[in-house]
């Protein structure tokens, strides 16, 4: 697989987007999944047909973002826009944001169980 | 024009329709210390890559027009994924820990369960900026010293080398080994446990 966005000339971002550099927010974690709530249809834009394909099943920011070769602060525009038309739903962590918050134990003891029977 | 997901996403598995809390771990360190060969060790899927992109102007840039002349800084990091149980996703990330790439961590971090420090005793100063900048955020950390089969250092040497406080773990891995990689990644968790246990409010 290529490196993703590197040989993109910055105008090909610039479409992908309508010009846009910035989502209206951080909503979408990195790990926030993302759900499929109907199918492409013709003439959509292509990133976000391929993103509604992506997402038959759920499929987290980073990924989509490395199955699209697009930058993630790409894929966050995109994915606004089609929250925004109710073509996606988001499952987000459940986990605080804060880089010094800890999770919650139960949390913490699900990962534990699961790590274990790897 | 309605190709298969699967052209995109490869042979992949998908997660199950259930899946619905997507939880983090960053695996940091420097060059060639072994991070991807850990997130590859215990991964469910090939470690993929991507890119984060930021503008040195940071916030309320709205319009292209506006970065005209401005520096955009891209990295790539890699990343694999654990599926836990019907509901959990774990998603490791590997990442750079150069001073020039802080602006990822701090993206990173947010929401981090917490860290590994990937070190290899014989580049210790690789790892003293990243352990710098997660005990700055706050994020709980352990020291992984990864197996070169270099000179034999002990524990408290890379201690000190590292001016780790005592209540940081260090531990022994082989990134390479899938059962190795997974105890670090216990041992971190086991960590969080026991920090969330003593914050507790005493009786």
């Amino acid at each position: 697989m290529s490196r993703p966005g590197r040989d993109d000339a910055p105008d090909r971002l610039y479409t992908v987007t309508g010009g846009r550099s910035r989502s209206a927010s951080d909503a979408f974690d990195l790990v926030t999944l993302v759900v499929a709530e109907s199918e492409p249809f013709r003439g959509m834009q292509s990133e976000h047909a391929a993103i509604l394909r992506i997402c038959r099943s759920p499929t987290a920011v980073v990924e989509i973002a490395s199955y699209l070769g697009l930058p993630v602060s790409i894929v966050r525009i995109l994915l606004g826009d089609l929250h925004a038309e109710g073509r996606i739903t988001a499952r987000h962590p459940r986990t605080p944001a804060a880089a010094d918050a800890l999770p919650d134990p139960e949390i913490l003891k699900q990962v534990l169980v699961g790590l274990r029977s790897l | 024009m309605d190709s298969a997901a699967s052209d995109l996403t490869g042979t992949r598995p998908p997660l199950r329709s259930t899946v619905d809390n997507g939880l983090k771990i960053v695996v940091v360190g420097g060059f060639g210390v072994g991070k991807t060969t850990m997130v590859r060790s215990v991964s469910d899927i090939r470690p993929l890559s991507t890119e984060e992109t930021m503008t040195q102007a940071g916030e309320g840039i709205d319009d292209l027009t506006d970065v005209q002349g401005k520096k955009t800084t891209t990295i790539a990091f890699d990343f694999g994924r654990i599926s836990l149980d019907a509901r959990t996703v774990l998603y490791l990330f590997g990442a750079p820990g150069q001073e020039r790439f802080w602006f990822l961590w701090d993206r990173l971090f947010s929401g981090t369960l917490g860290a590994v420090v990937l070190v290899d005793t014989r580049r210790l100063a690789d790892s003293w900026y990243a352990i710098d900048r997660l005990e700055h955020h706050g994020t709980p950390f352990i020291v992984a010293r990864n197996d070169f089969g270099g000179p034999p250092h002990s524990a408290q040497q890379v201690r000190e080398a590292l001016d780790l406080s005592d209540d940081v773990p260090l531990v022994e891995c082989d990134a390479r080994s899938r059962t190795s990689s997974r105890d670090v990644l216990i041992a971190l968790v086991d960590h969080l446990y026991t920090l969330v246990s003593g914050r507790e409010p005493a009786q």
